[in-house]
């Protein structure tokens, strides 16, 4: 009973109190037959061999400690500041509920009003909400929000190829009862924004591309916003948060939501989880965006405060009539990432978004310099890049394993066309000698 | 209500990061490129970055001093009902930050993640076993997607048997918000049964509602007054002769480990929270963890992917773990593996329990609240006064004292150093107290919130204004929440002149 503190004194008074014999009468409510079943679990273990067991497990993975990774794909393994852990291993925040009662949670509350402030400003929007789940569902949650401001009489959403497949197979979910027709995977991976252009229509009640796109790409979607807008529809950027440390906001490109994955922003890549959704608006659209929001006020005693605002829009009020059943936000996670935000500040966002930059094109004109390597696109990158290898992925990574380097995603898994193109990740943290030693690997598999 | 000073400029008792930051300050250096740099896409690069910039010694203190305005589980009694706030055990915070977890990337090759796997795998066999289901799913963020998922799964075992007729979802007067809104974000018509007299489910109104357009009926049980449904059997039974499924809503399973098992009873799904009954920390509001657990027959509906053994085990090798699609999988419903690092907390907590233990937890957390229940009930008027299970609703309100509400009491609790009871749920309950001690909680400390509730029932009553004024030893008074929502200030910016400093 390492966490049940009562004495077995103490047990019988409480009883007594009650005025029943035993444990065993609490519980006459259910039905005997079912009463007390037998658990087949292993046996307690103390804290001491629950350690050594959780480590041996641990000690079974290869980590992105023990191998050098070129994998991103949605996740991506940035330094994170010690500081960071630090603070949130503080009990004040992380064994803290909701902050439903604002005079005992302004801690949280504030906090979360700062990482809404700071997603608000990297992305160049009004307002973020405290978070959703992560980035998959932030998008379905976009596509739920749009759904909602045309009350289900526009029924085409535009999502690019060019979004995070897991992203666009969350939103298949998601909308698999509603009378929502996705279309924009049909113009193929390597579609530019002119090809999804041509994909709006008067029934069209939202546009969704990501920025740089699953594929690294970085493309200027002014233009594609002016032409949803001019067809009444909104417009979704999916973001990745380092590469807004330098390149143009989707807030500049028009952008009604701009939404992502907050992983980079100094959160554990923890074999998925947990992470990070943010979401942003503008201030037209706050009161259908669902979620929660902190918003600042003063209290009884003149003091600024915070507090959730603008809960009506929630399911504990407003019930089968809200827009969505969200009623947590990802506390601890938003509070990682704001922690990050400050302590890198302005000129540390901008140096981690250079450092992946210039490491990426390095790796980039280093691999398509191999003999049967080259690079899929064209277009301007950021960290990561699509490479088309001289045979299959699977093949080539089994190869750069066996010497202790994780290679790219394999993109032929979600796109057919795609077989034998390898996504090259690169972050902050790959140096130049790693890149040299996966170039020379890979010109082994090259001469095979 | 509170008279709120409007006049005056608030005063700032911390101030916010971009209220502290100073130009050419950062708490971070990177080392520059060891590469050639790059030509930057000068027509996408953004002009400027209106971030703020803070020392490392900054941030901690600022972070440092917010913490200390929160109450916290790890700080006193949080008797927050349906949201089990019981201790956070350390280890757990050590064992999900072990390198060996916290350094791997989702997407890795399976044969460099076989302990994370096999960490999965048999999370899902526990979880599998404490419920009596034979399939699960542990993608869900939390409780609210675990809810989705579930109704996801009900409606596709309709759709494959091209049953299409079934638009409706029963839910009981007493239910989680979250549970409406999943069935209307799922396209479902909603109907509300009432509760009878003893809180149970009425059986004669949900006769009346179960025909054949039901999808099925989401219920928790013990339900949200604390009460063990006496007639859950019979409500199963109801629903299934009338072809629907029974969702459980395992928020509060913390008073049925080991005590019966859900499918047992009747139900066809159900998630958990193991943010609730396996004491992964709340963390401010999230991040949950909902897994889905669900009978045979529902198995080749769950999300993809799920954790099996794609290899078993062979001359002398261990058996290799994998990822795989079930049959019929209504698809993904986020990205990656699911909280990966809640599974390896809720692991270590259940690891640590065994059978025994897990029965234990549940046996003392009902103690706790009966114990509380009984001391009380004298003071508090409790509308459905039985023998209940890990929580109970009061109400806060009195006929000789009528300016007082609920959310008085709430407030003065805080006064006296406790995390007040969830009020103003279940909307069944007038002014309603809703108190969860959870079992990690000793005798004096109930003892002293029972003294302390006492004493609020008597101030009520003798000086009600020490109610209406509450909270005053706290860091922070009543909020104005009507200026919040009308003002709507839910951002802030560096000062225009920031760069001129």
């Amino acid at each position: 009973m390492t966490y049940i503190p009562h004495s077995p004194k103490e047990r019988d008074e409480m009883l007594a109190t009650i005025g029943v014999e035993s444990l065993e009468d609490l519980f006459k409510a259910i039905p005997a037959v079912h009463r007390y079943p037998d658990l087949d679990l292993p046996p307690a273990l103390t804290e001491m061999e629950a350690a050594a067991e959780l480590s041996e497990i641990a000690l079974a993975n290869e980590t992105t400690n023990d191998l050098v990774s070129f994998l991103g794909a949605g996740v991506y393994n940035h330094y994170i500041p010690a500081a960071i852990n630090h603070l949130l291993l503080r009990g004040e925040f992380y064994t803290a509920y909701t902050p439903y009662q604002p005079e005992i949670s302004q801690g949280t509350l504030q906090a979360i009003f700062e990482y809404q402030s700071l997603i608000a400003n990297l992305t160049g929007m009004d307002v973020a909400n405290a978070s959703h789940y992560d980035g998959a569902t932030a998008v379905a949650e976009a596509v739920n929000m749009a759904m909602s401001q045309f009350r289900n009489k526009r029924t085409r959403i535009v999502m690019s190829a060019g979004v995070h497949p897991q992203y666009r197979a969350t939103t298949d979910t998601y909308t698999q009862f509603s009378d929502m027709e996705i279309v924009g995977a049909e113009a193929g991976p390597s579609s530019t924004p002119d090809a999804l252009a041509e994909l709006i229509n008067e029934n069209t009640a939202l546009v969704v591309v990501q920025y740089p796109d699953f594929f690294g790409r970085i493309f200027d979607y002014t233009k594609l916003g002016e032409t949803a807008h001019e067809a009444g529809a909104l417009f979704c950027v999916v973001a990745n948060p380092t590469a807004l440390g330098m390149l143009k906001t989707p807030g500049e490109m028009g952008a009604d939501m701009v939404v992502g994955e907050g992983q980079p922003l100094g959160i554990a890549m923890s074999y998925g989880g947990p992470y990070l959704g943010f979401f942003t608006t503008r201030e037209k659209y706050v009161r259908k965006m669902a979620g929660r929001l902190v918003g600042e006020s003063v209290d009884s005693r003149g003091q600024r405060a915070f507090v959730l605002t603008l809960t009506p829009r929630e399911q504990h009020i407003k019930r089968e009539r809200a827009t969505s059943n969200i009623c947590s936000n990802q506390g601890l996670l938003a509070l990682a990432a704001g922690i990050y935000m400050s302590l890198l500040g302005q000129t540390g966002m901008r140096q981690v978004a250079e450092l992946c930059y210039h490491k990426a094109h390095y790796a980039a004109e280093r691999i398509a310099s191999i003999p049967g390597f080259e690079l899929c696109h064209d277009e301007p990158f950021f960290h990561e890049f699509a490479v088309c290898c001289p045979g299959s992925v699977e093949e080539i990574n089994a190869h750069l394993l066996e010497h202790g380097f994780l290679g790219g995603y394999d993109l032929g898994q979600d796109y057919p066309e795609l077989e034998n193109h390898m996504l090259v990740a690169v972050t902050e943290k790959t140096s130049k000698e790693e890149i040299d030693a996966l170039v020379e690997i890979l010109s082994e598999v090259s001469h095979d | 209500m509170t008279d709120f000073n409007l006049t005056e400029a608030p005063k700032i008792v911390e101030p916010t990061i971009y209220e502290l930051s100073s130009p050419g300050r950062t708490g971070v250096t990177y080392p520059d490129p060891d590469v050639p740099r790059a030509k930057l896409p000068d027509e996408l690069l953004r002009k400027e970055l209106p971030l703020p910039e803070l020392s490392e010694v900054d941030v901690i203190r600022h972070f440092v001093k917010l913490s200390t305005f929160n109450y916290s589980v790890d700080s006193g009694f949080y008797p927050l009902g349906s949201c089990t706030m019981k201790y956070n055990p350390k280890i757990n915070e050590d064992t999900a930050r072990l390198p060996g977890f916290a350094n791997l990337h989702p997407l890795q090759p399976i044969e460099t993640t076989q302990g994370a796997l096999m960490l999965m795998y048999q999370l899902q066999e526990w979880l599998k076993e404490i419920s009596g289901f034979d399939a699960i799913t542990l993608q869900p963020a939390a409780g609210a997607h675990g809810e989705f998922v579930g109704v996801l799964v009900m409606r596709a075992y309709h759709r494959d048997r091209n049953d299409n007729k079934r638009t409706k979802m029963l839910i009981p007067d007493s239910a989680h918000g979250t549970n409406p809104a999943t069935s209307a974000m799922s396209g479902l018509k909603v109907v509300q049964i009432p509760s009878d007299e003893r809180g149970n489910v009425d059986l004669e109104a949900l006769r009346a509602e179960a025909d054949d357009t039901l999808v099925g009926m989401m219920l928790t049980n013990p339900n949200t007054l604390g009460l063990f449904d006496e007639n859950v059997e019979e409500v199963c039974r109801i629903v299934h002769e009338a072809g629907g499924l029974m969702y459980g809503d395992g928020a509060n399973m913390n008073a049925l480990l080991g005590i019966a098992k859900m499918a047992d009873l009747g139900f066809d799904v159900m998630h958990y929270n193991l943010h609730k009954t396996f004491s992964t920390p709340h963390g401010g509001g999230g991040p949950g963890s909902g897994p889905v657990v669900v009978t045979a027959e529902l198995a080749q509906f769950l999300p993809a992917p799920i954790v099996a053994v794609v290899e078993e085990e062979a001359d002398g090798l261990p058996p290799l773990y994998g990822l795989v699609d079930p049959s019929k999988t209504v698809g993904r419903v986020k990205a990656f593996n699911g909280h990966f690092g809640m599974f390896v907390r809720a692991f270590t907590y259940i690891a640590m329990h065994g059978p025994d233990g897990l029965r234990d937890i549940s046996e003392y957390a009902v103690l706790n609240a009966n114990y509380l229940l009984t001391r009380l009930r004298d003071a508090y008027h409790v509308p459905y006064d039985r023998i209940c299970m890990h929580e109970f609703v009061a109400e806060g309100r009195w006929k000789d004292a009528p300016d007082i509400h609920a959310l008085d009491v709430a407030k003065r609790l805080m006064d006296y150093g406790f995390h007040p009871p969830t009020n103003y749920f279940p909307l069944i309950v007038h002014e309603a107290l809703m108190i969860e001690p959870t079992e990690t909680e000793n005798k004096g400390t109930l003892d002293a919130f029972v003294d302390a509730m006492l004493k609020i029932a008597d101030e009520a009553h003798t000086s009600p204004n020490l109610l209406h004024e509450a909270p005053t030893k706290t860091p922070f008074g009543r909020l104005d929440e009507v200026k919040a929502a009308k003002e709507l200030i839910l951002c802030c910016w560096l000062p225009e002149d920031y760069g001129n400093q």
